[in-house]
């Protein structure tokens, strides 16, 4: 236990934060801590969290996504495209197309970044431009409302009607983003391809030294967020029960705030699982409390870019550093 | 190493000319394709649209060359504008006098600096990493600005705005001659002064310049400042052409202006860059989306090529593409 508060510093600091932060949402209004709220604020952030489970293991090997969102995106159109020429499809197919796709177009960043040894956030704003100018030239804009019935279908894997009469229900979404996480779990933390991860993120040089293959990890790192941006651009098609190729255009960067809230170091070599969904929860249960008390929502991100300075601004300083300064200044 | 720079080469310099070449290449290719590429027209509406990319894209560069990024630009030009569109407004009656105009100006001038000083700030003295600390700020202000403004638009300035944004002098746009005078400015700032020397330094090693006696803090927050202070330029400049404020205004363009400056040959760590290949490779995307768009094809379609173009000068960059030129010339 001792050791655990020592490893996970960010992770413990950011949970106190997030569960004062609940208390007292629970303790100021009725409709916090209820069963809908709860379950709403899932449904709503399961797509969030299967891109920052993703860009988590890219991350950790010392990488930077911009073109996840972008990438979700092409595989919505691309992928039902596909169903359509298959005459329909079902989940199965579907789940297993749009994770080909995703790995697709993540492993074109990593061959890009691999072989010609360029950064990775250069990499990922070009692909970013390329992918989204391509898309929006080749569908000019156009959405499809048209899919197939499964796709459609409203599919909950919980549901439980209230005393009020009112549901609370968690959707599919929630199911897989569950299973998501879990994955990336077991491969960061009890696997050694993840072991080597980290050692990789945390100084490449030393990892290659030591015998890991530096493409491996890459093609790992960028086809697990690749295969995360496939599964997450097929289930906002199954919640919002449409294709429109610029719906998810502009929404990597809060994802990527969030992560790196949560403790993953830009940089490499650093962040754990639950660092991130912390991180991705704290900007939801901000929103949500925001919302229930009654705060215009015009000022949500504000709060939110805000508390994001306050937390990054306090998380690096060593307080007890600053008080020892004083200390010697004032002998 | 030998040979003694003369004073013309380090001003245009030897990274210029392959991007000289191919800026002459592409606008030959274009003047052919399409016959009124090359008419007044054309080239002047080029000349208005170029220098609003051009004022974000020199804001990110100073961040860029001190190793980091200023992802923050866009709504710090936003907020700047809206600092203006407010002073304006206060002083009331549809046609406020020019005194109104230059108090709005130096309002908005300052809000940027401050905005890119705090970013400065948090970089320097917490050390947090750059890309978070703008993000950060990017989620603050443009949560700032949608409060402030509730998602809608302020328009309605003085006639004489209008000259900014639209007028010429002797032909020549005066957005243009504008970015210009500035661009000069900047390169003249990065070059000839400590401050720029101080900026290269702590770009290339931060440790190094520190023990070397270099105010690397100052710099920092300097450097920020600055970039916030191009920020509030274009945030005025969207002003006068849209003859409106919006949060949002010019929010495709973040990730292009990195496009810019890495396409100009900054190196992504920094450290090293200049501005004259910088505004070269504006060039050469202004000519780009121009030219495709008299060609008929769409403005998406431009974004792609942009993304391509940057993916395709990163692969003539690399170290495989040197060996294979370096053993072709031997054979």
């Amino acid at each position: 236990m001792h050791s655990f508060l020592r490893d996970n510093k960010i992770e413990v600091r950011m949970a106190v934060v997030l569960l004062a932060i609940c208390l007292a949402l629970s303790l100021l209004t009725d409709s916090f801590f209820t069963l809908v709220n709860l379950t709403s604020l899932l449904n709503n952030n399961a797509i969030n969290l299967i891109w920052a489970v993703g860009l988590l293991v890219v991350l950790i090997a010392g990488g930077i996504d911009i073109s996840f969102a972008v990438a979700s995106s092409v595989v919505q159109y691309v992928g039902v495209q596909i169903l359509f020429s298959l005459d329909g499809g079902n989940w199965v197919l579907g789940l297993t197309i749009c994770a080909i796709i995703g790995i697709g177009l993540g492993l074109i960043n990593m061959i890009l970044i691999h072989t010609f040894r360029v950064v990775t956030i250069v990499i990922t704003i070009a692909t970013y431009n390329a992918f989204f100018g391509l898309l929006m030239f080749f569908t000019r804009g156009r959405s499809i409302y048209d899919l197939p019935d499964w796709l459609t279908d409203r599919i909950f894997i919980f549901e439980h009607e209230l005393a009020d009469g009112s549901w609370a229900e968690l959707n599919l979404s929630v199911g897989v983003m569950i299973v998501c996480v879990i994955a990336t779990w077991i491969l960061i933390r009890r696997t050694n391809l993840g072991r080597q991860l980290y050692a990789f993120g945390d100084n490449p040089e030393g990892a290659r030294r030591a015998g890991v293959n530096v493409a491996a990890m890459q093609a790992l790192a960028f086809g697990w967020m690749g295969m995360m941006a496939g599964i997450a651009g097929l289930m906002q098609v199954n919640i919002v029960q449409e294709v429109v190729p610029n719906a998810l255009f502009g929404r990597e960067l809060d994802v990527l705030a969030a992560v790196v809230l949560g403790g993953a170091r830009l940089g490499g070599g650093k962040g754990s699982i639950l660092g991130c969904v912390i991180g991705v929860m704290f900007v939801a249960v901000t929103q949500n409390g925001l919302n229930l008390l009654g705060v215009s929502p015009f000022a949500f991100q504000m709060i939110i870019g805000a508390a994001i300075l306050v937390a990054i601004s306090t998380s690096n300083l060593n307080f007890s550093d600053l008080f020892k300064f004083r200390r010697e200044a004032a002998k | 190493m030998s040979k003694q720079p003369s004073k013309r080469t380090s001003v245009f310099g030897s990274d210029t000319s392959g991007l000289l070449v191919l800026l002459v290449v592409i606008a030959g290719a274009f003047s052919l394709a399409a016959p009124q590429f090359l008419t007044v027209p054309s080239l002047s509406s080029m000349g208005y649209q170029l220098p609003l990319l051009g004022f974000l894209t020199l804001a990110m560069l100073g961040p860029v060359l001190s190793g980091g990024l200023n992802l923050a630009i866009i709504y710090t030009a936003n907020i700047s504008g809206l600092t203006l569109a407010w002073v304006l407004l206060q002083f009331g009656g549809p046609d406020p006098g020019i005194e109104a105009f230059i108090i709005g100006v130096i309002a908005a001038i300052a809000v940027g600096m401050l905005a890119g000083a705090a970013i400065g700030a948090i970089v320097a003295y917490v050390g947090a990493h750059p890309i978070l600390v703008s993000l950060a700020m990017m989620v603050f202000l443009r949560g700032l600005g949608e409060f402030l403004t509730r998602g809608g638009d302020i328009s309605g300035f003085p006639d004489y705005m209008r000259v900014i944004g639209h007028g010429s002098v002797m032909g020549i746009p005066v957005p243009f001659i504008l970015f210009l005078l500035v661009a000069v400015g900047w390169h003249i700032l990065l070059k000839r002064t400590r401050h720029g020397f101080s900026v290269y330094m702590t770009g290339s090693n931060i440790q190094a310049a520190e023990y070397a006696g270099l105010h690397t803090k100052r710099t920092l927050v300097l450097i920020y400042a600055f970039s916030g202070l191009l920020c509030a330029i274009a945030g005025i400049l969207m002003a006068a052409r849209f003859n409106s404020v919006r949060v949002g205004h010019g929010e495709a363009l973040l990730l292009i202006t990195v496009l810019a400056c890495f396409l100009g040959g900054v190196d992504p760590f920094g450290g090293h860059g200049r501005v004259v290949p910088v505004v070269i490779s504006l060039f050469i995307l202004q000519i780009l989306s121009s030219g495709l768009n008299l060609v008929g094809a769409n403005q998406h379609l431009a974004t792609a090529v942009w993304g391509l173009f940057l993916i395709a000068v990163m692969m003539l960059r690399s170290h495989h593409i040197k060996i294979l030129i370096s053993y072709l010339r031997k054979e």
